[in-house]
């Protein structure tokens, strides 16, 4: 197949069920790369499904978009939710049973991923045969390490049971609050592993750390770029997962916008559709569609937050902030070092959670005056996500609106495959080098894409090469 | 004459009430057969057929089959599991049921009986049926895509609340529950106290805002399979 003479490369990654992509990779006629794209098809399906339901059921509704992090679509919509009916202002027991929820989210997720997904890559190389670079690899060569990765997975499951009533699809937050608060036994059940798990997750830091900085001469420009950032961020400029209002900074650090209300997002987010993807290309409306494009999740919101309010997260951002004499981080894989400095975070905070009294409250709702459109954000996992609803009075839904993590971070991961292909493609011959090094560089953004997150923690990739007249020069599949 | 009637049910002698149905007098002894339109303040209607047992070799509806001086009932045997088994299934596959994000899973008698009845996932295929929802009534919403026209609100608006609010409209397929106005349930004189929201078995017929406001655990149906409060009568009785 080809496009105005140029050539197209094509790694399919298999079809599995919510979503999936596949890189094209456009060569020129001297066959260098001009352009990779990264198709993904996204679930659209859910804001048309949602129309007409009662506003209640959404947040429990809308954990069906997406099997990787359902509570986290679960929250943002609570949080819309919570708008609607005027219950943004949440009772302390709402809004910690939510926010330990969150954190379980986000220590289970990103322990997910370091351990099953990324450990690989780190501790085989990325040249390693993938038939030994993956979890079950890592189970053979570093038992201990792929313990600790399911312990702390179950750990984040079963905080997230306690908070939203089940592992998956709970429904825990409801509008204006949650349904329960935290039991004495449930929360003396999480005490007793807590400092193994802040162990754990300290010895998972380091690796990601002095790994970074032990290669970082090939690291620091493998599908690097300088971009602007975005995340929630705190009143006081901290680091909240949970809630705060939006920051965008660019690449050198300064401001473009901060503390916006979400409320208001589209007087400064738009969304651009390109004709050759499904997922849109959310940019920041000052800078225009060609310059807006900015990257979230772990590596923006160590970037954008000014600070850390847990100690040993803050000392930890600290180090990595001297990295790059204390300018944001531009290093794609970077991204697994911040990441784990959440995990740390995720877990101070679990820690000093637990320890509120506030979990045992039994004010669990407010209600305010009846709103009609509601925007809740949240920084999952992955990234900032967006949900953006209208409501009718007859408590109905007649609009919906998600950008989600992966699709704020569209144009990074297009760049950052863009890039490797250029680093690493020679000739028109499909190489093992190659297609390890595109999943690399995908993985370090976490996308939810299921093949990204293949249960061994391989992504199955098939590639080929198509010359000006569509013949397949070249074929490659794992 | 006696107003006792003795029968049996699966071979364990009953004492009934003349007058009473099967499903009353077992109901009386602690025990449970299963049914979906039945309900204890409405008058037995025998619309959903789940209640079907063997009586004398015939199959009957429990629900409105009177007892008999000596009948031999048939209930808890792999045949009528199966036929309820294959009913259960087909509301399933006649509706739009998504037990996972509805707010009356949990309470919900339809799904609750499909986990008593051990049922996994439907054989048949879902029909996938357009349905509406009504959610005109500043209080109340009606989601035909849940309902299985058991008449239960039907009954309970006429019998109880007096006021006739639901009514039947169209046959077969094409039947479903109507409101007794124009075209809304807002035109009706329909209140969020009626008793008929009450009696509704699955998630069609709600009162507003307060879904999901019980937590996992806390549910009707999360301990206790259905039924469990009426054989809980029997081991009572035989304490
Ligand atoms: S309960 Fe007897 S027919 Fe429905």
């Amino acid at each position: 197949m080809s496009t105005n003479g140029m050539k197209k490369i094509t790694i399919e990654p298999v079809t599995r069920v919510e979503g999936h992509g596949k890189v094209t990779i456009l060569l020129d006629e001297q066959n260098q790369v001009k352009q990779a794209r990264l198709h993904i098809v996204e679930f659209r399906g859910f804001e048309r499904f949602v129309q007409g339901r009662p506003y209640w059921e959404v947040p429990v509704l809308v954990e069906r978009l997406c099997g990787i992090c359902p509570v986290s679509h679960h929250l943002a919509a609570a949080k819309a939710m919570d708008w609607i009916v005027g219950g943004e202002n949440l009772t302390p027991t709402a809004e910690k049973m939510r926010r330990l929820m969150h954190y379980g989210q986000m220590f289970q997720s990103h322990a997910l991923h370091f351990f099953h997904l990324c450990s690989p890559d780190l501790l085989f190389g990325f040249d390693a045969d993938v038939a030994i670079r993956n979890v079950i690899g890592v189970a053979a060569k570093y038992p201990a390490l792929a313990v600790q990765g399911v312990m702390m997975r179950k750990y984040g499951q079963e905080l997230i049971k306690a908070t939203a009533g089940k592992k998956i699809h709970g429904t825990g937050a409801i509008p204006g609050g949650i349904n329960k608060n935290l039991s004495i036994a449930e929360r003396d059940g999480f005490l007793k592993d807590l400092d193994q798990m802040v162990e754990w997750s300290r010895s998972a830091l380091k690796i990601a750390k002095d790994y970074t900085v032990a290669h970082l001469d090939t690291l620091a420009s493998f599908g690097s770029f300088e971009s602007s950032h975005l995340s929630l961020v705190r009143a006081d400029g901290a680091m909240d997962l949970y809630h705060g209002n939006l920051k965008a900074i660019d690449a050198e650090g300064n401001s473009i916008f901060d503390q916006v209300d979400y409320q208001n997002y589209l007087d400064y987010i738009r969304e651009e559709v390109r004709p050759w993807s499904y997922m849109k290309f959310p940019f920041i409306t000052s800078l225009g569609p060609e310059k807006g494009w900015y990257r979230v999740g772990p590596l923006a919101r160590l970037n954008t937050c000014t600070f850390i309010d847990t100690p040993e997260a803050e000392a930890a951002r600290k180090e990595f902030m001297a990295l790059t004499d204390g300018k944001p981080n531009n290093i794609t894989m970077a991204y697994h070092w911040a990441r784990m400095i959440e995990l740390l975070h995720s877990i101070e905070k679990i820690k000093a959670l637990l320890h509120d009294a506030d979990l045992q409250g039994t004010d669990l709702v407010t209600k305010g005056n009846r709103r009609d459109e509601a925007v809740g954000l949240i920084e999952a996992p992955r990234g900032t996500l967006f949900h953006h609803y209208r409501v009718n009075k007859n408590d109905q839904i007649v609009m919906a609106n998600l950008i989600v993590s992966t699709t704020n971070n569209n144009e990074p991961m297009n760049r950052a495959v863009e890039l490797v292909a250029r680093q690493h493609l020679s000739g028109v011959k499909i190489t093992e080098g190659l297609l390890n090094r595109v999943e690399v560089a995908i993985r370090a953004y976490d996308p939810c894409l299921s093949c990204a997150t293949h249960a061994l923690g391989k992504m199955p990739l098939e590639m080929e090469i198509l010359d000006a007249e569509g013949n397949v020069l070249d074929r490659k599949a794992r | 004459m006696s107003d006792t009637i003795t029968f049996t049910i699966d071979g364990v002698e009953i004492q009934g009430r003349r007058g009473q149905t099967i499903l009353e007098a077992a109901d009386d002894a602690g025990v449970y057969i299963p049914r979906l339109c039945a309900f204890k303040d409405l008058s037995p209607y025998g619309a959903c057929r789940v209640c079907t047992v063997m009586a004398n070799g015939r199959p009957q509806a429990a629900c409105t089959q009177p007892i008999a001086e000596g009948m031999v009932v048939e209930n808890d045997t792999e045949q009528l599991k199966k036929v309820r088994r294959d009913i259960v299934e087909m509301l399933f596959v006649e509706g739009n049921h998504f037990c996972m994000f509805c707010e009356k899973s949990g309470n919900c008698e339809l799904q609750a009986m499909a986990y008593r009845l051990g049922i996994a996932a439907p054989k048949y295929p879902y029909l996938n049926p357009k349905r509406e929802v009504d959610a005109s009534h500043p209080d109340i919403l009606v989601d035909h895509n849940r309902c299985i026209l058991c008449a239960r609100c039907v009954r309970a608006s006429k019998d109880l609340d007096g006021k006739n609010v639901f009514q039947f409209i169209g046959r077969g397929p094409h039947k479903k529950v109507g409101v007794n106005a124009e075209a809304n349930l807002s035109d009706t004189n329909a209140d969020v106290t009626d008793k008929a929201l009450d009696v509704c078995p699955v998630g069609a017929l709600l009162r507003k805002r307060v879904g999901y406001a019980v937590p996992v655990g806390k549910r009707l149906y999360d301990l206790e399979p259905i039924g469990s409060d009426i054989e809980a009568k029997r081991a009572g009785q035989e304490k």
